[in-house]
Parts: C-alpha cells; sequence; structure tokens
C-alpha cells in the first residue's frame, strides 16, 4: 500500500487507455506519456499495460506502507526516497515507511519534462472498468474512484511485498528518439479533412512557425498560440468522432491540440493529427514551451510507429538480461 | 455545401473519417448505422463510432503502407454503396422537462435570437419524437436529429464552464440533453433528470442510435 501524503493536484491513475467504448460516448483517457508508462512497467516485469500513477504537479510525496520495488520515468523530478536522490528511469526498492518525493522537473529546456510516472510493481490495484484502469474525469468513474489523487488516498501495489530485480535503468526516449525542428522540440503531423480549406498563408505559417502551449492547457488538450489560421470560408461541420491528437481551429484561429483526455466527437474543423507515435513527446511538453510541425506521410507514420516498437522491444531485451542476472551483478545507483 | 460523394479522410494513423454525402437525414443515418454494423468485423478495425451522417473507424493495426490504405478506402466505397438503411426499432424515452427557470438560463436567449415567445418555444421543442442518431461527447451523450429549424439558436460565443447533468439544450440545429456536468457552448432551456450512463452495465448507455426521446412538458418556469 502506499499513502498520498501531498496535496496532488491532478495526479491521476492512468494505464494504455480505454479502447472499444467511443461508440457509448467514452473517450480514451490514458498515460499522456505512453512510452513512459510501458517502459515503466517493462522495468518492473509488469504488463505493458498495467495502470500507474501520472503526476503533473509537484512536489508529489507519497509513503509506502510495506515494501515495495518501483520505477520511475517520464520527467526527470529530483526523485528523494527519505533523504536519498534517485535515478529517473530506473527501478529501485523502498521499505516500509520511506517517503517518495517528487521535485520539479529538471534538465535543459529541450530536455525538461512535465509529467512524472510512478510505476509500482504489478501495477495500481484499481479496478478495471470498461477494460481500462485509466480515470475517467468527466464520466467519474476508472482509476482511483473516477477523480484526481487527494492527500490521504491509498493505493495498493499488485505486486508490493514480492521480490523484484531493481537497482537498474535506461536511457530515456527523449535521448534515445530525439526529434527536432530549428532547435525547438517537435513532433509529426499528417494533414486532415479540412487542411486544404485553409489560406494557403496560413498552410505555411502552420509547418513554418513556432507554436507556445499555453497556460490553459491540460490532459483534455493543449490551447497554442502563435500566427492565427485562417480558413478561406467559414465551416461548419456535422459531429463527427475525434481521436487525441487530432488539431482543431476554433473560430479564433489559434489551434488546440486534443489530448488523452480528449471527448471523443467535436465539430471544429481539423487541421492535421499529431501522429500517435509521436503523442509521448506532446505528453512530455511542458506548458509555457514551444513546439513545431513536421509534415508527414502515411508511411513515414508507420515507420515511427515501428521505430517506438523498435525502441521498447530494445528496452524489453536489456531488460530480460537484468532480471535474468544474479542480484549482485545488477548495477546500482551511485 | 452539400457533398455529391462521400469522402474518406484520415485522423493520423489512429483512425480515419467516412462522410457520407448529401442533407442529413434519417436514412442516410441509418445506412451509417449499417455501415458501422458491417466494418466492425473487418479485422483491421477496433471500433466502428457512428457520428452525425458520418462514421470513424479506429484501426486495431494501421493498413501497412499506402496501397494498403487505399485498398481499405475503396472496400468502404463498395460498402457505402451497397448499405441499405436499417431501420432500427428503438425504444421510445419519455423525459419530463421544465423549462426554464433557474435550470434553463438561456431561454431569454433563444427568446430574443427565434423571436418566439416562451410557451412557442416549449411547444415546438416537445413536439417532435427525436430519434438518437449516435452517440459521443461524454458518456452517455445522444445526438438527436428531428429538431424543428425554427427554435434553431447559433453555440453561445463563450462556452459555459460547467452546465449540470440533465441540461436540455439547443446548438445551432440539434438539441441535446447533458449526461454529466462538464463545459458547453450550448444554449440550456431545461432540465430533466435521467440517468444516461452507468458503466456497470452492460451496454453501460441507456440509449442507442435508433432509441427516441420524447420531452413531456413538466413544467414552465419564468
Amino acid at each position: 500500500m502506499i499513502e498520498v501524503l501531498s496535496s496532488a493536484a491532478l495526479a491521476t491513475v492512468q494505464d494504455l487507455g480505454r479502447t472499444g467504448s467511443l461508440r457509448w460516448g467514452v473517450g480514451t483517457s490514458g498515460a499522456m506519456d505512453n512510452l513512459a508508462l510501458a517502459a515503466g512497467n517493462l522495468l518492473l516485469g509488469n504488463a505493458l499495460d498495467a495502470a500507474a500513477i501520472e503526476v503533473p504537479v509537484f512536489p508529489f510525496k507519497v509513503r509506502f506502507d510495506e515494501d515495495c520495488a518501483f520505477a520511475l520515468t517520464g520527467a526527470d523530478c529530483a526523485a528523494r526516497l527519505d533523504e536519498a536522490p534517485l535515478l529517473p528511469w530506473w527501478v529501485h526498492q523502498a521499505r516500509a515507511g520511506q517517503v517518495l518525493t517528487l521535485g520539479l522537473p529538471q534538465g535543459g529546456a529541450q530536455q525538461r519534462g512535465s509529467r512524472a510516472m510512478l510505476c509500482l510493481a504489478g501495477g495500481v490495484d484499481v479496478p478495471e472498468v470498461l477494460g481500462s484502469r485509466s480515470t475517467q474525469l468527466r464520466g467519474a468513474f476508472g482509476g482511483h474512484e473516477g477523480r484526481a489523487l487527494r492527500r490521504g488516498d491509498v493505493l495498493r501495489a499488485a505486486g508490493g511485498g514480492a521480490a523484484c530485480k531493481t537497482g537498474f535503468g535506461l536511457v530515456p526516449p527523449a535521448l534515445a528518439l530525439p526529434l527536432q525542428q530549428g532547435g525547438v522540440a517537435a513532433v509529426r503531423v499528417l494533414p486532415a479533412a479540412e487542411y486544404m480549406a485553409f489560406e494557403p498563408a496560413s498552410r505555411d505559417a502552420f509547418w513554418a512557425g513556432e507554436w507556445k502551449i499555453t497556460s490553459q492547457s491540460d490532459r483534455y488538450g493543449y490551447r497554442l498560440e502563435g500566427e492565427a489560421l485562417r480558413p478561406i470560408a467559414p465551416m461548419e461541420l456535422r459531429s463527427h468522432g475525434i481521436v487525441p491528437g487530432v488539431i482543431q481551429v476554433p473560430h479564433s484561429g489559434q489551434p488546440i491540440i486534443q489530448m488523452r483526455d480528449a471527448q471523443p466527437s467535436g465539430g471544429y474543423p481539423k487541421f492535421g493529427t499529431v501522429i500517435e507515435a509521436d503523442m509521448w513527446r506532446l505528453g512530455q511538453a511542458p506548458i509555457g514551451s514551444r513546439i513545431r510541425f513536421i509534415e508527414t506521410t502515411w508511411d513515414e507514420a508507420l515507420a515511427a510507429l515501428d521505430e517506438v516498437r523498435a525502441w521498447l522491444d530494445k528496452v524489453a531485451r536489456m531488460v530480460e538480461l537484468h532480471r535474468g542476472a544474479p542480484v549482485s551483478a545488477a548495477r546500482q545507483p551511485g | 455545401m452539400i457533398a455529391q460523394r462521400p469522402s474518406i479522410s484520415l485522423l493520423g494513423t489512429t483512425a480515419l473519417i467516412f462522410e457520407a454525402p448529401g442533407e442529413m437525414n434519417l436514412t442516410s443515418q441509418q445506412r451509417i448505422w449499417a455501415l458501422a454494423h458491417e466494418t466492425q468485423a473487418w479485422p483491421e478495425i477496433r471500433e466502428a463510432v457512428p457520428g452525425m451522417n458520418n462514421l470513424m473507424l479506429t484501426f486495431l493495426r494501421p493498413p501497412r503502407g499506402l496501397a494498403a490504405l487505399e485498398a481499405l478506402e475503396a472496400r468502404l466505397r463498395d460498402a457505402w454503396d451497397e448499405a441499405v438503411a436499417l431501420p432500427r426499432e428503438g425504444r421510445v424515452v419519455e423525459l419530463p422537462v421544465v423549462y426554464g427557470g433557474a435550470g434553463g438560463p438561456h431561454m431569454a436567449d433563444v427568446v430574443a435570437h427565434t423571436g418566439l415567445s416562451v410557451e412557442q418555444i416549449v411547444e415546438l421543442h416537445s413536439a417532435p419524437l427525436y430519434p438518437v442518431y449516435a452517440l459521443g461527447s461524454h458518456p452517455g451523450y445522444c445526438y438527436l436529429g428531428g429538431m424543428d429549424a425554427r427554435i434553431a439558436t447559433p453555440r453561445r460565443k463563450v462556452p459555459v464552464l460547467s452546465i449540470p447533468g440533465g441540461a436540455v439544450s439547443i446548438g445551432g440545429a440539434q438539441t441535446g440533453v447533458s449526461a454529466s456536468a462538464g463545459p458547453s457552448g450550448w444554449n440550456t432551456i431545461g432540465s430533466t433528470s435521467m440517468s444516461f450512463f452507468d458503466p456497470a452495465l452492460d451496454p453501460p448507455a441507456a440509449l442507442q442510435p435508433g432509441d427516441m426521446i420524447r420531452f413531456r412538458v413538466e413544467g414552465i418556469v419564468r
């Protein structure tokens, strides 16, 4: 069991998302950085889609009430176990009574993430609802009681108390799979249905410009600020399905990227879609930072998905080596 | 602008959208339901999700390569050509509505826009049997067809931060009932009480496409 000691604003239990319930109006939810979640689970020998705690606001503090292995992935948050500093992207062992503290994300402007994943041995043990343990905030179900965590909440790790190989880690994907354009973090975008219905100058400006992620950005969507995108003529669309990554352009001309808590349908014109393979990059982009968009093609977008899968396969093989090795051979954090 | 031919577009590598041609109507929606039923069984499709005269298909496995994608699109167009309107003998659900007052804070805006009286708006709104076209927006929310064009009122310039569950509202030419509290750009003209969604039930949504809603006037508050 772990107990939340901090106010924990907006921290939620997430897995890889709830697919298959869109037709009932249920959006997917799921980890904003799905790669950090999958890698953390691999490090612990969990199922890839086990649930973890996504932490977007710091400091965040929990106390372990029993021995429990855990992995920290996502943003590097100068974590400490009691007073001992912890390496990020690493598997650690907590003893009963120890307190884990996550501080502010650190690193240079282009390396700093914004969300930490706290993965626990066996995964966070909350009931599966409609095939997922992710928190559905609008529907108030899933995750821990269908809401964000609060001080005093107690969560159970399914593999708490069990022996688990610890003391090893991996190179984070931000370093292994970097993507920048003109020195600015970038994501790849496939044009969507209404792309050609925008002014040519707006289309050019979209790819050439830098876009600021404004403070009105959260798990539902990122509101961007840049040169306004102008449609050739006003558009009224029929309500239709949308997915995380879709870039909508409301009347103001300032785009909104739908994120993991996006509703499953919408009606604003769609300029493009951030490809699934790059959603983890966006999930880590801090509020106030700038991003750029790179136009991509169907085949390139599939190759990008393959690249992500290959990285996870590599992580799985590396973890296999560590977990197969005797405990004394495992490297310890310095 | 009304399209003459169906259109297909991508939502990244996650999904594609098929949009039916022509004016929005129930017959076209019934063909969308038939297309959803057919495509749900295709091996590369995770979920077929009807919208308003359109259909989103999410991929279990995105087709490998542009040629495979184009083949899927061609198969989809053929399936649409062969899709026969699938009428559904849905249930009729009656919802008692209190119009106006604290539960209908934007009734005055609909009056101002339409030039009709509150009584006329209530009469026009409660007259039809509204077919559920599709679910979306939030868990259990129903997109309805068939609202009288005379009470159509544009979406609000500034969305309301939160309207309660059960809010009966008008957005453009559409009407609906929110299934849970949340932000909305629609004009709320009344309120009802109905549980639209329970994740513990199978199916979790109380209403399905093809079911019908009738709003019964429980009261009018001025």
